[in-house]
C-alpha cells in the first residue's frame, strides 16, 4: 500500500525545501533573538510608556495564531501600500513571532540578575559594556538558554504554515509532490520526518554552542 | 462582488467562531483525557510504556502541526475511512495536545519529592492509591497555571484546521476576503477575535502563576 519510491524523482524538490526550511529558521533565529534581546531590555529598564509598547506587542503577538499574523502581513500589508515578496513576508512573521516570544523569555533572564549584582559590578570599576554584557546578559541568557532553545524550535516547526503563502518551504514541496503524484500519505509521512530530524539536530546544535558560550562560568554549579 | 458591512462580516466571522470554540474544547479535553493515561503509563514504572510516551512525546513536539493535519486526514483516508475535516483535526489536535500536556505535567509531577513514592509505598498503598490520593492533589496545584496557558496554544493550534478545509475562524476569515477584497480589516478583525479568545486564558495562567509562587 505505501510506496515510497514515487518520491524518490523529487529528492532535489525536497533538499531544496529543506533548505530554504533551513536558511528561515536560521535568519529568523538570529533575528528574532536580536529583536528579543532589545525588547526585553526595552521593557525591564525603559520608561512605563516604552513598557507599555513593547508589552502590547508581546501579548498581541502571543495571543493570535501565527498563520493569522502571516496572512494580515501577506495580503493585509499590501492593502495599505506595503508590498512584500511571499518569501520576506514569511521571514517578516517569523521575525516578528520569535522576537515577541523571546522578549518575554530574556525579560525572565534579565529579571532574575539582581540589582545589587550590576551595583557591585558599578564599584569595581567595570564599564557599561562590560556590565551589560558580563553581568548582565551573559548570565541572563546561560539561564533562559533552554527554554529559548525550545521556542527557536518551535518557531522552526511552525514556519510549515509559510508554504500557504508559496514560499516553497519544505512542506511547499510535500504539497507540490502529493499534488503530481498523489503519494500524499508518504510525502507527508517522509517531510515529517525530515522536520523531526532537523529539529532533534537544531537541539543538539543548541546545545553544542551553549555548552562553549556559556564555559566560563557555572552558576550554582 | 457582494457588498458587506462591517457588521456583516463581524457576525459571520463570529459565527465561524463558535466552530474555533467547538474544536479548541474537543481537543483540549480529549488532549487532557489521553495526556493522563500517558502520564500514567510513565509513572507505571515499566520502561516499554515509559519508552512508548518518551517516543510519541518527541515525534509530535518534534514534528510541525500542520503535518500531523495532514497525516491524519490523507493517512486516514488512505485507510479507507472517510475522514470530515472536522474528525481530522480534532484526532490531529488531540494528539498534539496530549503530548505537550504530557510533558509539562512531567515536570510538573517531578517538582514532587521521591520521598513521597517511597514513604506510601511502606505505607502499603496500591499504584493507583498513591496516584490518586497522594501525587495527584498536589500536582494538580503546580498543573494549573502551564496547563491553561497552554490551552493559548490549543485555540491557537485550531487555526491550522483551515488549511484542510474546516470552517472556522481563520477559514471564514479567507473565505470572506475572496468576496470583498479587503485583508486588512478582516485579517485584524479575525486577529482580534483570536486575542479576546486568548487573551483572559493567559491572564488567567499568568494570576494563578504568581499566586502559587506566593504560596511557596
Amino acid at each position: 500500500m505505501l510506496n515510497f519510491s514515487d518520491l524518490l524523482p523529487y529528492t532535489d524538490l525536497l533538499l531544496q525545501g529543506l533548505g530554504v526550511t533551513v536558511l528561515l529558521t536560521l535568519y529568523s533565529t538570529l533575528g528574532g533573538v536580536a529583536i528579543g534581546t532589545a525588547c526585553a531590555a526595552g521593557r525591564h529598564y525603559g520608561g512605563p510608556k516604552m513598557r507599555w509598547l513593547i508589552g502590547s506587542y508581546v501579548e498581541l503577538i502571543r495571543n493570535t495564531p501565527f498563520i493569522v499574523q502571516l496572512f494580515f502581513i501577506f495580503f493585509g500589508l499590501p492593502a495599505i501600500g506595503l508590498k512584500l515578496t511571499a518569501w520576506e513576508a514569511g521571514l517578516l512573521a517569523m521575525l516578528i513571532n520569535l522576537g515577541a516570544y523571546s522578549t518575554e523569555i530574556i525579560r525572565a533572564g534579565l529579571a532574575a540578575t539582581p540589582k545589587g549584582q550590576i551595583e557591585a559590578a558599578r564599584v569595581l570599576g567595570l564599564s557599561s559594556k562590560q556590565i551589560l554584557f558580563r553581568v548582565v546578559l551573559n548570565p541572563a541568557f546561560e539561564k533562559i538558554y533552554p527554554a529559548l532553545t525550545s521556542q527557536c524550535i518551535i518557531v522552526m516547526l511552525g514556519s510549515a504554515v509559510v508554504s500557504q503563502i508559496s514560499v516553497m518551504d519544505l512542506t511547499y514541496a510535500a504539497n507540490l509532490i502529493q499534488s503530481r503524484n498523489f503519494r500524499s500519505f508518504e510525502a507527508y509521512l517522509v517531510v515529517a520526518g525530515m522536520y523531526l530530524l532537523f529539529a532533534i539536530l537544531m537541539r543538539q546544535l543548541f546545545e553544542w554552542t551553549g555548552r562553549r558560550l556559556f564555559r566560563h562560568r557555572r552558576v550554582g554549579a | 462582488m457582494i457588498d458587506f458591512s462591517n457588521w456583516d462580516l463581524l457576525r459571520n466571522l463570529l459565527l465561524a467562531t463558535r466552530w474555533t470554540i467547538a474544536l479548541s474544547l474537543t481537543a483540549f479535553v480529549g488532549g487532557a483525557l489521553v495526556g493522563l493515561l500517558l502520564t500514567a503509563m510513565r509513572l507505571s514504572g515499566r520502561s516499554i510504556l515509559r519508552w512508548l510516551v518518551r517516543v510519541y512525546v518527541e515525534v509530535f513536539q518534534g514534528t510541525p502541526l500542520l503535518m500531523q493535519l495532514f497525516l491524519v486526514f490523507f493517512g486516514l483516508s488512505m485507510l479507507g475511512l472517510d475522514i470530515s475535516a472536522w474528525a481530522a483535526a480534532a484526532i490531529a489536535l488531540t494528539c498534539f495536545t496530549s503530548a505537550f500536556l504530557t510533558e509539562i505535567w512531567r515536570g510538573c509531577i517531578d517538582t514532587l519529592p521521591k520521598g513521597q513514592w517511597e514513604a506510601s509505598r511502606c505505607l502499603g498503598l496500591s499504584f493507583s492509591q498513591i496516584l490518586t490520593r497522594i501525587i495527584l492533589p498536589q500536582a494538580v496545584r503546580v498543573a494549573l497555571a502551564p496547563t491553561i496557558g497552554f490551552s493559548v496554544q490549543v485555540v491557537k493550534g485550531t487555526a491550522l484546521a483551515s488549511i484542510i478545509g474546516f470552517v472556522e475562524l481563520t477559514k471564514a476569515g479567507t473565505m470572506l476576503n475572496n468576496a470583498t477584497f479587503e485583508p486588512f480589516k478582516i485579517f485584524a478583525m479575525v486577529a482580534l477575535i483570536y486575542f479576546a479568545l486568548c487573551y483572559p486564558l493567559s491572564l488567567a495562567s499568568q494570576k494563578m502563576e504568581k499566586k502559587f509562587n506566593g504560596a511557596r
